[in-house]
Formats: C-alpha cells, structure tokens, sequence
C-alpha cells in the first residue's frame, strides 16, 4: 500500500463519518487516530482503510464502538495526586475571593476528575460556593460520569491517590460501596451538571472562574489545537485559570501569549487582563 | 535573527528497554557519542517522576542532547527523546512526536509496541527499532510491525542482558536482523 493511497483512503473514511454522522475527526492527531483505526482494520480482518467505509456508514453499532475509543476514557479519582495538591494549596485561596465560582471540566469522560473537584471544594468549605460543569461528546461515558457508580476494585488505586493528593480523610466517606461498585453521594452530584459538548464543533461556555482540559489536546493536531486552546480561553472569566496536562505544551500556540504561567511544572496558567 | 540549518529527518531510531535498561542505555549512549544524524526515541519503562533523573544523567554521562517528551515537540537529527512517565511516546509525523494517555499495552505506560508501530507507520523502511533487557514482552508486537513495514529490527543479545525476557521475546517473532552485544550496537548505528 503507498502512503498515497493511504491517506487518500483516511480522507474518504473521514468525510465519510462526516457527512453520515456529523463527527468531524479531520484535525485529529494522526498517531493516535491510527493507533485506532489500525484496530478496527484488525477487528474487520482488512487491510485496507477504506474498507472500514462501508461498514462505519451502514452499521451504527460498529460506529458507536470507534466514536467511544476516539474519545479516550482512561482516567481514575486525583490523576496525577501532586497537580491536585497543587490546586488545593496554592488555586483554592484564589478561587475563595470570588463568592460564587464556576468550574469546567472539558472532556471529563467516564467523571472522576469532576467527583475528585467536589470532594476537594467540600473539604475546602468552597462546595456550596461552586457549580461544575463536566462535558464530553461521548453520551456512553456521561452515562457513568452521571450515576457516579464505579468499580470497586479501582477503590485502593483512588484512595491512595487521594491521600497522595493531600486528602482528609478516606473516600469512603464520600461513596457507599455495594455489589462489586462504589457510588460517590448525591450531595457531590448536585453540584456538578454533566452535558454533552464537543470541543471541536460546539461553543465557549461563559466566564468560567476555573477551566480543566487535561490530556485532551494531545490528541488534537496543531490546527486543532489551537483553536480548541482559544475557545478554553474565551471561556474564562479575566483572571481565570486554565489547567492542562503536565506533558501538554502551549509553547507552540498561537494563543500562547493571553495566558501567563502560575505553575510550570504543573501546566497551570491564568488568562491575562 | 540567524537562521539555523535544520536537516529533514531521513531515518529514525526507536529503542525500547525495562529492567536492567537503564545502564543498558548508558553504555550504548556514551559508546555513540554525539554525532549521530537521526533522532533517538527511546521508551524505558518508568515511574512516574523518575524520568527526570534518568534525562539528566544520560544527558550528562553522554555528551549528547537528551530532552524529555512533551506533546507535538520537534524531532531534530542529533537528539535524544525520552518517553515521560505515564504517557505513550509516538512518532507523530517526519517531523514531529506527539503523546497519548490510551490504555497501558503489556501493563506499561509508555508501551514500546506503541513507539514502534508509530514509527513504523511513519518512517516505513527507515526505521531501526531496537529490543534492550526486560522482563516483559513489550515490544514484541513493534517489531513486527517495523519489520512489515521494512525496517530494521535489532535484539541485545539475550546472554547479554540483565534480564532476558523481553529481547527473548523480540528474537522468537523472527523479525530480528541482527543479535548483538551491547558494544556492538552502537557501532551497528553507526553504519551509514
């Protein structure tokens, strides 16, 4: 096969998902897609992209399968323990001069890193204060994120995160544990609202106090990127802080220079006046 | 402002390593020196926050530019690239490396297979992927995927390495070209 082809044939499976379903994958970042599409290729026993064509346009299921590992839902309860510790010692204190704060998380999938946000305000004093907003295009992981309800082997792995992250006390007292899942409490629920919100076609959503987008832009190419990063930081209110991830790099956007840094090492930055 | 003459990426080279890696990684290193014109990405597996320290004593004990991998950095000949803890490392595109938080493969986050299939569809036949010691079998999968595509494919020779598992498991796809010693791969590197 020469690469020609190859990424003729991308385009056409593309356009293709475009114009049946309205998923627009375009700016996508190439490796990552591959990875994907070369799994779909093996699951289908072809070796050719644009086999997949067919079967993505006439079989939903199939389609629903490829959208669910476009929108990656690897995540767990204080991913990256110290960034939280971060937020709690040194973000926290600014967010409480504001008396009512609001706080997005943009791509959450399955939800813990909003249910790790609101167990952190309510330890702070700050939960009654904020509203979350947590959305991804994925309906199949807002689903999870909604019930709350999650593995309870994946317990231990959350709970040593959280008292990594500087926790006060144990995660069981923020979930009931049953069967074989845990259910974080509905007094958390109430304060998150999860939706359903495509970064790369939808809008801003307005004068957000503090913005998280970790992990997401990595799988975006550098045009996508740079227009995603502009609509994260039209969202936020002036002053407003962005967290990304620790191996993402604004360095090479275009909006680069509306934010300042507040910590380097942890990818936090703070829209300028 | 001067402008620097940067040479396009011809070839690429992948080396993935686990235990036993780290000094495995330091011989071949010092024993290339630093005129070498491709770049060098180089999954280890890792904890995380260890990588810091592993880039600055490589980059120390060998003369030669060692940075750690952040998301759509450049790829320039002459430089080492590091895949950081709890991402994978890819070769994005000739010119460009790029990372992803997808599922661990073979338990690891950064996973070797994921570099070298990246490679592999990138760079096709200029690709030199190289199995060093470990005790899993990462990697075994990447260099199938180098060979079809053309590449090269090298194992540390298994008597050779602290532990043999994983070079073990690169020669038993049979899509190595060459088994060497430590020393030796280095000066297969070397060669035009």
């Amino acid at each position: 096969m020469t690469e020609t082809y190859q990424d003729l044939e991308l385009q056409l499976l593309l356009d293709a998902v475009k114009a049946r379903y309205g998923y627009d994958f375009a700016h996508y970042a190439r490796a990552s897609m591959m990875r994907r599409i070369r799994k779909h290729m093996s699951a289908a026993k072809t070796d050719k992209i644009s086999d997949l064509i067919p079967l993505f346009i006439h079989d939903e299921a199939v389609f629903a399968h490829f959208v669910k590992d476009m929108s990656v839902t690897v995540t767990e309860m204080f991913r990256d323990p110290d960034f939280f510790q971060t937020l709690r010692k040194n973000i926290i204190p600014l967010l409480k001069t504001f008396p009512f704060i609001k706080i997005w998380h943009a791509g959450c999938a399955t939800g813990q890193e909003a249910y790790s946000m609101a167990i952190l305000l309510d330890e702070e004093n700050l939960l009654d204060r904020c509203q979350i907003y947590a959305t991804d295009f994925n309906e199949n992981s807002l689903k999870i994120a909604r019930s709350g309800i999650y593995p309870d082997a994946e317990l231990p792995l959350y709970e040593d995160n959280y008292s990594k992250s500087g926790g006060y006390t144990s995660l069981e007292n923020y979930c009931s544990r049953r069967y074989d899942s845990i259910k974080f409490n509905g007094r958390l629920s109430e304060h998150i609202t999860f939706a359903n919100h495509n970064l790369v076609s939808d809008g801003v959503f307005g004068e957000m106090n503090l913005v998280l987008c970790r992990n997401v832009l990595i799988y975006f190419n550098n045009v996508l990127q740079n227009r995603v990063l502009k609509l994260l930081i039209d969202s936020l209110r002036s002053r407003g802080i962005l967290c990304l991830g620790r191996r993402e790099n604004i360095q090479f956007s275009e909006s680069s220079d509306l934010l300042e840094t507040v910590d380097r090492h942890q990818r936090i930055f703070r829209k300028k006046v | 402002m001067p402008v620097k003459e940067v040479s396009p990426v011809e070839r690429i080279v992948v080396i993935g390593a686990s235990a036993g890696g780290f000094s495995a990684l330091q011989t071949i290193f010092s024993e290339l020196g630093s005129k070498f014109n491709f770049p060098i990405l180089v999954c280890k597996h890792l904890g995380i926050g260890d990588e810091k320290g592993l880039v600055d004593v490589l980059a120390k004990r060998t003369g030669t530019t060692v940075l750690l991998s952040q998301d759509k950095l450049p790829m320039h000949n002459g430089c080492i690239y590091m895949a950081p803890g709890n991402y994978h490392l890819q070769v994005e595109s000739r010119e460009m490396l790029s990372l992803s938080v997808d599922e661990r493969v073979c338990h690891s986050r950064p996973a070797i297979d994921v570099l070298f299939e990246s490679a592999a569809e990138v760079f096709g036949e200029n690709v030199t992927a190289i199995v060093l010691t470990g005790a899993t079998s990462d990697g075994a999968a990447g260099v199938r995927a180098v060979k079809e595509a053309g590449g090269k494919v090298v194992a540390q020779s298994p008597e050779s390495a602290e532990v043999k598992i994983m070079p073990k498991a690169a020669i038993e796809t049979g899509c190595t070209d060459a088994i060497l010693d430590l020393a030796d791969i280095a000066s297969y590197l070397r060669q035009p």
